[in-house]
């Protein structure tokens, strides 16, 4: 870590997702049919209570590529605050709608703060005047602040709304000054509105409205440079009312003006902006002349050309030139466009022309959307209609897609025979292609999903701004055979090195490809492929995809391919640092030595009041319920929270309380009517620490078990020591028990219940059995302690001794953290002699049958812990298995999730 | 003259304390060690009530914060996740929150001069006071069937953070830190309640800490934000740090706070869980694999403040302690300003 990282000062929003606005960020568009005065529809839905549907005028526009939602609630016939706070609160349930930041736009400032209460994201506020002078001004920046929003101030003082450039701009750096150097704002955080007025109304004062705007937004950028300038564009051709073809036109040439000028964002019905390319010639110079003022007679001839325009209807004026060009360029019009109307025919068309209906796609189809790429990316096509475009793209391989189909079987039977797959009749290999987290680009990554389906892949699309979990997630549980990441925006570079990462962190064997506008073979050599191990493949673009899913899903030819790319991306990539993590374990004679110091001098074990077994035939069902833990019984229903709070839980209290009250009823049921039997033993005996990691028991026949443990190998912290639970013994005259405890009488309950299709009862009675298992062995620990072995007869002491004592003595179970393996599970039952005196049975995995069993041994010690064994090393293993006279690779079997290294 | 936090975190990681709530459960109370005297005849149980302890139990809640201070934490939280009106609810003593906050900030400052006094040490220690989530929600409805519905007003919630704050203030804290958020709206009503405390009060403004809560994989708040969204939310706070705590453990912690390292301006902490719980709702991560998780943390320079959350212990915050100590803090990232 040399250098500091630096953040930019962009504008940053938030709704469930961030939005940052970046330099590189085209034009940011702002729904505006969620608002009472711009649109009837939703004001007549708000009026009439109908918020479901005013909910879907706010998805439509979301859908509609809306990257913030303005929400304007100012009607007369409306209690404002009201609709807002309950069209907000409303909004934050539908995901879908709240992942972009919120637009709070009212001109009463009560309105506004009522909606700031509802959001938890960092919303706009449209917004903020000088309008009645500084000081309410700054009253109402300060409120804004408290709730971190940004805000839109309007050029707008005492002396009225500013229409000059000059006003405009004084305005601006006005209010600027207050609020970075009074209010505490970064510049960024403000918003200037520098009023877009009515053009072309026939009154010389308005011309020049249009280049006042545009050369204020130039200055206001220029003076202070962070700050964000928006507007709402529709007013500029408000007297061409009724005229869309025109408006539209309008719209986009002074959207293209603004832009240039650095307008960052606007409220805008975007789905319905014409593209500046495509613009009629003549309209577009007609219009060019009126908003920039460059023609004394700009209006009149503006006006006349409307006029002709209105007379025809729009769709056949736009027809007829490019309905008689080419198949190829008419597609690529379509698509520029979003034109789905003539889409089928146009396609069959290009299909009949083609050998393979794959070429269209490859083709023409490519060709348009190469056009689609190059207008988004210099900012004359925005975001909605690029979504357009990729619906209309869609259609037509979607028309392809049975053509296709029949060639793809052709093409697998072909593949097969190749051995390109390598399990026949298995189906195909799965690809998974996901656009990473952050980045919404789609194209790209559905071709070259569309193209590796059409050559016999099966491609799991996983969509858009997938994060990393989500993407390993299905990569795992689909079991594809190769992960492809997508991205255009630069950030997705990050995020593909973190996935990349990811795999290897998590330990993924398939190989990962890289594509998308932003990627490229040497970042891919540098930063990605270093990260992962198992290959990391940049593809150029769609069609060169096949050929590498190809060779690395081919067995044969992988390896080679792997070292051909790896070998080529070493040459790219210079020294580029590569981070292993170092070795934490200890030499296993090592962690011996650093066992814990105990004091054995002043410890005087306590003589347990029997030693061999002791057995409960038939323990009293009323006295175990006492000692249930709740908890864990609401964890295997799936409801996680602690016991008892989870019964007033607000999201779960209700269930969880129904739940709790049917198991009470259910418990006495099964305690009165004798359903269940619990059957358990323990035992004491003489024992003591006969070697580091071994423990002797004396049985009173005589004959001597060594029980064996393993021991802590992760290097620890000075003083820190490599714990096992043989150190909790005395080397000489100590005692160590143990104890089974079973639930018996489950099965003929379970088998009626099946019968009856009664899960439900099923489940509890499991549960409710477990619960019993261990509110069983809770009870025969305390009775242990407190007096069958006596160590701790006054258990009950209060403050912070309680503390100290509270680690008198520990029931670690063979299997679990501290003792690691099951197989010394067998010597537990050979002292207890369990399955005889509990009736509890070991399956081959050791498992205990019935299943609410619980067994476990008894350390008294008071300086006995519960710990985790941990990571252990070959050279324990190795010792172990020599202690317990069994081969290594079985000892290995058993304890495989605690080997640091493979086996 | 003692450095400021400031001064402490630019020079190493600094160590949070872990789980009060571990700690008190060790001490098996029962209800009438909550009455305590004063509550003798109160007509509710109070049992499960932790923060009342600040009041009837303190020597209780002063050792548990010198047993994290002796394991070496840096910064001690208060005893208040649940000293506001509203929480305190469930008891009926919301009557009480002023004075549990008051209470619950002088256990840490006994605590923390105590422990300098015994050690003859002269470093610095800080008390957090702890702002909890809140038992009732701003951003989500309690009622599937009515999802505009909400059960508590923003006003609400930001006049019962500031009582809590004006308690904590009082009581001497030197940090606020609202933590565990999982609905960052709650989080923004502490916020809004903290700046109006301070403007009203005309106080020089103490520094705040924030730590939101990722509740699973799926790598959001509760309440459905991500974590940069989350961090837009609540970065008009000015905060000293923002962090991740509670929900996870660090093994599952990791992608995020990588990430918020990325992203912060200010210096980040993380607090997570012992693991997840196991099977039987019990946290049984041990104290070194903790510590060693947030060993790699400290190493790859992600973080600046390190401590645990549910489950941990002052033997997990000595572990963590003793393995972050040998690394940097990570570096504040540079603001650019044009």
């Amino acid at each position: 870590m040399t250098e500091n990282k630096i953040i930019k000062p962009f504008l940053r929003l938030s709704g469930l997702e961030p939005l940052v606005v970046r330099p590189e960020t085209n034009f940011v568009n702002i729904g505006e049919r969620t608002n009472v005065t711009g649109s009837k529809k939703f004001a007549r839905l708000v009026r009439e209570g109908n918020y479901e549907e005013a909910l879907s005028v706010a998805r439509q526009q979301v859908e509609n590529g809306a990257q913030i939602l303005d929400v304007n609630m100012d009607d007369a016939l409306l209690d404002g605050e009201k609709a807002m706070t309950t069209f907000l609160n409303l909004l934050q349930a539908e995901p879908d709608i709240a992942k972009i930041p919120i637009m709070i736009d009212s001109s009463k400032f009560n309105i506004i703060e009522a909606g700031l209460k509802c959001v938890q994201g960092k919303c706009i506020v449209n917004s903020i005047s000088l309008k009645e002078g500084e000081e309410k001004f700054l009253d109402q920046a300060f409120i804004c602040k408290s709730f971190g929003a940004s805000v839109i101030v309007m050029a707008f003082d005492e002396n009225g709304q500013a229409d000059t450039k000059q006003r405009k701009v004084e305005i601006c750096k006005r209010a600027y000054d207050i609020l970075t150097t009074v209010a505490g704002y970064e510049p960024q955080d403000i918003i200037f509105d520098p009023n877009i007025f009515a053009i072309a109304t026939g009154i010389e004062e308005h011309n020049n409205y249009g280049v006042d705007f545009i050369e204020a937004t130039r200055e206001i950028k220029k003076l202070m440079p962070l700050t964000k300038v928006s507007g709402g564009v529709s007013n500029v051709s408000f007297s061409f009312r009724g005229n869309e073809a025109v408006r539209e036109a309008m719209h986009s040439v002074f959207l293209y003006h603004a832009i240039k000028a650095g307008m960052d964002m606007g409220i805008v019905n975007a789905g319905q902006l014409q593209i500046y390319e495509q613009i009629d010639p003549v309209l577009k110079e007609l219009c060019e002349d009126v908003i920039l003022n460059r023609s004394e007679d700009g209006t009149d001839k503006l006006l006349a050309f409307a006029d002709t325009v209105k007379a025809k209807n729009k769709a056949i004026v736009k027809d007829e030139a490019w309905r008689n060009e080419p198949v190829e360029k008419r597609l690529s019009h379509s698509l520029v466009n979003g034109i789905t109307d003539f889409i089928d025919g146009d396609t069959e068309e290009a299909r009949l022309k083609y050998p393979k209906p794959l070429d269209v796609i490859e083709g023409p189809l490519m060709d348009g959307m190469n056009i689609v790429g190059d207008l988004f990316g210099s900012g004359k096509m925005f975001l909605p209609q690029v979504v357009k475009s990729a619906r209309v793209m869609k259609k037509s391989v979607n028309y392809l897609f049975p053509f296709i189909e029949a060639e793809k079987e052709k093409t697998k039977q072909a593949n097969i025979k190749a051995g390109i797959l390598n399990i026949e009749g298995a189906g195909p290999a799965k690809i998974l292609m996901a656009t990473v987290k952050g980045d919404v680009h789609d194209i790209g990554k559905n071709i070259v999903g569309v193209v590796l389906g059409c050559n016999g892949y099966e491609v799991i699309d996983m969509g858009v701004m997938v994060p990393t979990e989500k993407i390993l997630q299905a990569a795992r549980d689909n079991k594809v055979a190769m992960i492809g990441l997508s991205g255009l925006i630069t950030p997705s570079l990050d995020e593909m090195v973190h996935v990349a990462k990811e795999m290897k962190r998590q330990n993924f064997d398939i190989p990962l490809m890289i594509g998308g506008a932003t990627t490229s073979r040497l970042h891919t050599a540098v930063r990605i492929a270093p990260e992962f191990d198992n290959g990391v493949v940049h593809v150029l673009d769609a069609s060169r995809s096949v050929t590498v899913a190809g060779s690395l899903l081919n067995k044969e030819t992988k390896p080679a391919f792997l070292s051909a790319i790896k070998a080529e991306y070493d040459k790219l990539k210079k020294d580029f640092g590569n981070k292993r993590s170092a070795k934490t374990l200890l030499p296993f004679e090592k962690a011996q030595q650093n066992k814990p110091v105990i004091n054995w001098e002043s410890f005087n074990p306590v003589q347990p009041t029997f030693t061999g077994t002791k057995v409960f035939e038939d323990y009293d069902l009323n006295e175990i319920y006492k000692y249930i833990d709740w908890q864990p019984f609401f964890i295997a229903w799936e409801m996680h929270g602690k016991f008892p709070q989870i019964l007033n839980d607000e999201k779960i209290g209700e269930a969880a309380t129904k739940l709790y009250n049917e198991a009470q009823i259910f418990l006495k049921k099964i305690i009165k009517e004798k359903w269940l039997t619990a059957k358990g033993v323990i035992g004491f005996w003489e024992a003591n620490a006969s070697n580091d990691d071994t423990v002797q028991v004396k049985t009173k026949s005589g004959k001597n078990i060594n029980l064996e443990f393993l021991r802590q190998q992760m290097a620890k912290a000075p003083g820190q020591p490599n714990i096992s639970l043989a150190d909790f013994i005395k080397p000489e005259s100590d005692f160590i028990g143990a104890f089974a405890v079973s639930i018996h009488g489950i099965e003929t309950h379970i088998e009626r219940f099946n019968k009856e299709l009664d899960d439900y009862s099923k489940i509890m009675l499991q549960a409710l059995a477990d619960r019993l298992a261990e509110g069983f062995a809770e009870l025969l620990h305390e009775k242990t302690r407190k007096e069958f072995w006596g160590y701790a007869t006054d258990e009950h002491l209060s403050s912070e001794e309680l503390i100290a004592e509270k680690y008198l003595g520990i029931r670690p179970a063979p299997g679990y953290p501290a003792c690691p393996d099951h197989t010394e599970k067998y010597k537990l039952f050979e002292l207890l002699n369990a399955t005889q005196n509990a009736g509890i049975i070991l399956t081959e995995s050791l498992a205990m049958y019935p299943a609410s069993s619980v067994c476990g041994w008894y350390f008294a010690h008071p300086e006995s812990k519960y710990f985790g064994v941990g990571k252990i090393a070959k050279d324990q293993v190795e010792d172990y298995a020599k202690r317990k006279n069994m081969p290594v690779e079985e000892i290995e079997r058993w304890l495989r999730p605690q080997l640091d290294y493979d086996a | 003259m003692k450095k400021t936090i400031k001064e402490c975190l630019n020079e190493r990681i600094l160590i949070i304390d872990g789980a009060m709530g571990t700690m008190i459960q060790r001490y098996k109370l029962e209800e009438k060690d909550f009455r305590g005297e004063r509550f003798e005849d109160w007509h509710k149980d109070v049992k499960g009530n932790n923060d009342l302890l600040s009041i009837t139990q303190p020597q209780i809640i002063e050792a548990i914060h010198k047993e994290y201070l002796k394991a070496g934490a840096d910064i001690i939280e208060t005893n208040t996740f649940s000293s506001t009106s509203i929480a305190q609810a469930d008891y009926d003593m919301q009557s009480l929150a002023y004075e549990l906050n008051v209470a619950a900030a002088k256990c840490a400052r006994n605590a923390i001069d105590k422990f300098l006094a015994e050690t003859n040490s002269k470093s610095e220690k800080f008390i957090a006071g702890a702002i909890g989530p809140l038992n009732k929600t701003l951003s989500l409805s309690p009622d599937v069937n009515n999802p505009g519905f909400r059960t508590v007003t923003f006003d609400e919630v930001a006049n019962a953070y500031y009582e809590q704050i004006r308690g904590l203030v009082d009581g001497g804290v030197d940090l606020l830190l609202i933590e565990t958020i999982f609905d960052t709206l709650n989080a923004k009503a502490a916020i809004y309640a903290i700046k109006k405390y301070f403007r009203n009060t005309k106080k020089q403004e103490l520094p705040i800490m924030i730590s939101g809560t990722i509740t699973d994989a799926s790598g959001r708040t509760l309440s459905g934000q991500t974590l940069e969204a989350f961090y837009i939310s609540v970065s008009h706070a000015n905060p000293l740090s923002v962090g991740l705590n509670c929900a996870l453990g660090a093994k599952e912690m990791r992608p995020y706070i990588e990430e918020l390292s990325e992203i912060a301006g200010c210096y980040t902490s993380a607090y997570p869980n012992a693991g997840l719980p196991n099977a039987f709702g019990e946290y049984d991560e041990q104290p070194e694999e903790t510590a060693h998780i947030i060993e790699e943390w400290a190493k790859e320079g992600f973080v600046n403040i390190v401590g645990g959350c549910c489950g941990t212990t002052p033997d997990h915050i000595k572990h963590i302690a003793e393995q972050v100590k040998k690394f940097k803090a990570r570096e504040l990232p540079v603001l650019e300003e044009a």
